[in-house]
């Protein structure tokens, strides 16, 4: 392998391992936030209880989140010099903003919610976690910010071998800022109800009198259906709908369109897609099931409306078509199943059968890492289908076209594969570690219930 | 003053705010792998406990204003170094997930294994820093273009070492007069004396390395006549003198603060002297990146210097008034000792 496709590898590892953390972090501190203010306001002990054992897994996940994202940091200076470079101007100042408005206040706060029940007034510690809560949030802001420039570029020109900045309000809200934003922080907050909900379901199942998990039972199955049904429509529908106007091959790889619509795009629910013919190989579906017009109708409110398939594209500018199709179509399945599972519960909690369904509550506790595999499914669909570039074609400040900047000649040139190769293995290793002890202590932890009388 | 200065300066700012802060923690990590006993290892940890995150946002957000303010330093450097970083970045993960993880299994094989990867996963750091700085003073291979044509063995070299000596041994001194705050009675008289002793080591390889400084960088002596340098030196000498006489004296917050100046004062003399050059070329000075050729576009350094103006005094705020709030000194059972954090704990079966 060349120093460029193991930089990639690299990317992808320490990207994708990072994005294990967040979503559970962001989505566990609203739920403590919840928790946390109902423990105060009705003065409910059990509440407080519930606080004690999320934080505890809130604190070893923001841990070792924290640890894999000094990487990430590091990461494009150390593996994407000439990217760097190049998106300089624009890109560095959301990673500082990153910092200053976000990263701060969650770290800084942490410590206080962690540390500071017993010094602090209850009003004052709740506030503590409302601050992680929003931290965290904030965090997801600025990093989606600089990953949605380059999806969707805007409020720059090239310039001087640079892209340099022309309007940072343009730069920041680009067009696919806030579709990615919502989808993103939504799926966190799935993420975070079904940590809360399967792990009280865990408790339930061993008691079913348990107060707490009965509480947080409650708490993570209303908001769970809430977040779910949410995170699909609007938020996912919406993100949808802007890359098909923004990113049209992204949109097409995704949907596995190949051969373009001039109305009455049909959606593929189902397919194997494949490389045939050629040369150059043509993308092929394999035992497709579709939905006629009903692409063209979601993506554009019109079931007539014309979508270009990626047949269109030059071989040069289309991204994978298997990971691509594959990872997208999965994470929708996921998205559908969140809103079934949670609903069936829903019910359940308000008839009370719940606490006396052990084949939910065991779906329930099975089903806690699902919406991870979707994020992590969710952003292999939005990064590999980003290629061939590390910074989407667009228009510039000027209204000339920009022609994009090649994933391939955007790696660092003076770090050698051996180099890589090496840290790559190295951090392969240390995070088959880490993970392995983040999960064997999240379920040590999940499994133990604070004494009442601490609370 | 441009806004390329200004960045400079704030860029300093970051470095400064993280040495200080992020510092001590790093020196109370050494210092944890010389306590004698778990319950004073427990300390260590807890001392530290909940403010080391906030600390270490600081060297976050330090790299992102590096990105933002000067991209082909990030670009130049972060490559150049790379294998160097990735050992600091290894040390880094097993510190923060070290201080989470040892008092999350009750057993004392669990924690003392925590202990030592919270130990050396803070000494690197300690020494790598300090590597790092040696080896931008000493000025990097970069060639016309910012072209980089060094190797990872080149980083290890003899200068370099001593400056990584000054920054661990610093750190350790750092460490063990915050330590000093956080505790009592005999650990305290310990810590002490320890940091007495470090003291003269970092002196006496502090003036070692300026001497060879001299040597290797004498570009960075060309503004010894200036009233600013002096403004900066003056004030150096005075709290280098202080830590010995505030420590003797056992007034433990002066001598915290007058070793929290000290690094301060450092950073900014070797900033000021070597303004407004960022990363000098060791293959002739015309090839260095300065804040002028290596700089974003004054636009984005304005956009910058807003989001700076806006959050850092409310970063500020919230920091110091966390600060207050753990002020005094930990005592067992305090968190990250075994479970007291989340209270004690049961099985439910």
């Amino acid at each position: 392998m060349n120093a460029l496709m193991l930089a990639r590898l690299q990317f992808a590892v320490t990207v994708g391992f990072h994005f294990i953390f967040p979503p559970v972090s962001i989505g566990l501190a609203w739920m403590l936030c919840i928790a946390e203010y109902l423990g105060w306001r009705k003065r409910d002990p059990i509440y407080v209880q519930v606080g004690r054992l999320f934080g505890k897994l809130l604190a070893i996940t923001f841990a070792v989140g924290v640890a894999t994202g000094i990487v990430m940091e590091f990461q494009f200076g150390t593996n994407w010099a000439v990217y760097s470079k190049f998106v300089g101007d624009i890109f560095g100042a959301p990673l500082a903003a990153e910092g200053v408005f976000a990263f701060f206040l969650e770290s800084t706060f942490m410590g206080l919610y962690l540390f500071g029940r017993e010094r602090v007034s209850k009003g004052v510690h709740w506030f503590s976690s409302l601050m992680v809560a929003v931290g965290a949030t904030l965090s997801a802001f600025w990093i989606i910010v600089a990953n949605s420039w380059q999806q969707t570029p805007a409020g720059f020109v090239v310039k001087n071998g640079r892209a340099e900045l022309t309007s940072f309000y343009e730069a920041v809200f680009n067009p696919s800022t806030l579709p990615r934003y919502f989808h993103v922080v939504a799926a966190a907050l799935v993420t975070g109800a079904f940590v809360m909900a399967g792990v009280a379901a865990w408790h339930v199942l061993r008691n079913p009198e348990s107060p707490v998990g009965r509480k947080a039972l409650k708490l993570g199955v209303a908001w769970g259906l809430a977040f779910a049904l949410l995170e699909v429509m609007p938020f996912g529908h919406l993100h949808a709908q802007q890359v098909a106007r923004t990113q049209p091959a992204k949109f097409a790889a995704i949907e596995g369109l190949y051969a373009s619509a001039d109305a009455k795009a049909p959606l593929v629910v189902f397919g194997v897609p494949f490389k045939s013919g050629g040369p150059p190989p043509q993308p092929a579906l394999a035992a497709p099931i579709e939905l006629p017009g009903l692409l063209s109708w979601l993506a554009f409110g019109d079931f007539t409306a014309p979508v270009k398939g990626l047949g269109e594209f030059p071989d040069d500018a289309r991204p994978p078509i298997w990971l691509t199709f594959v990872s997208f179509h999965n994470m929708v399945l996921l998205g559908l199943f969140f809103i079934g599972l949670m609903a069936v519960a829903s019910w359940k909690l308000y008839t009370g059968e719940i606490y006396r369904s052990p084949r939910l509550l065991k779906a329930l506790v099975w089903s806690i890492p699902l919406p991870v595999l979707a994020c992590q499914l969710g952003w292999v669909a939005a990064e590999v289908g980003r290629q061939p570039w590390i910074v989407y074609p667009g228009i510039q400040a000027d209204g000339t076209p920009f022609e994009g900047l090649r994933t391939a000649v955007s790696h660092s040139p003076t770090v050698t594969a051996a180099e890589i190769g090496f840290s790559l293995a190295l951090f392969g290793l240390v995070y088959l570690a880490l993970g392995a002890l983040w999960l064997f202590l999240m379920i040590r932890k999940a499994k133990l219930v604070p004494e009442p009388a601490q609370a | 003053m441009d806004l390329n200065t200004i960045w400079f300066v704030l860029v300093g700012v970051l470095i400064v705010g993280y040495a200080v802060l992020d510092g001590f923690d790093l020196g109370v990590g050494v210092l944890s792998l010389f306590a004698r006993s778990r319950a004073e290892r427990d300390l260590h940890a807890a001392a530290i406990g909940p403010v080391w995150d906030g600390n270490e946002v600081w060297l976050l957000t330090g790299g992102g204003a590096l990105f933002a303010a000067f991209p082909p330093v990030y670009a130049t450097v972060f490559s150049g170094f790379y294998l160097a970083l990735m050992l600091l970045l290894l040390a880094l993960i097993a510190r923060a997930v070290s201080l989470e993880f040892r008092g999350l299994v009750a057993s004392e094989r669990w924690t003392r294994a925590w202990d030592w990867a919270f130990g050396l996963g803070s000494l690197l750091p300690a020494i790598l820093l300090g590597v790092a700085v040696g080896n931008v003073l000493r000025g990097v291979p970069v060639g016309p273009g910012f072209a980089w044509q060094g190797s990872f063995l080149g980083l290890l070299n003899p200068y370099a070492i001593l400056v990584g000596l000054v920054s661990a041994t610093f750190f350790v001194m750092h460490g063990a007069l915050f330590l000093r705050m956080k505790t009592e009675g005999e650990l305290a008289r310990r810590l002490g004396r320890i940091a007495l002793g470090v003291y003269g080591a970092f002196l006496l390889l502090y003036v070692v390395a300026t001497v060879a400084t001299v040597r290797v960088s004498p570009f960075l002596f060309q503004k010894t006549s200036s009233p600013l340098f002096w403004a900066l030196a003056a004030p150096l000498a005075v709290a280098l003198a202080a830590v010995p006489i505030a420590t003797r004296a056992g007034k433990r917050g002066l001598a915290f603060t007058a070793s929290s100046a000290t690094i301060a004062l450092m950073i900014l003399v070797a900033a000021l002297s070597a303004y407004p050059v960022l990363v000098p070329s060791s293959l002739g000075l015309e090839n260095s990146l300065t804040i002028y050729n290596a700089s974003s576009t004054p636009r984005t350094l304005a956009t910058m210097l807003v989001i700076a103006l806006a959050g850092v005094p409310v970063v500020l705020g919230y920091t110091i008034w966390i600060y207050r709030i753990f002020k005094g000194p930990v005592r067992v059972g305090d968190g990250y000792s075994a479970d007291a954090g989340a209270g004690a704990v049961r099985r439910v079966a």
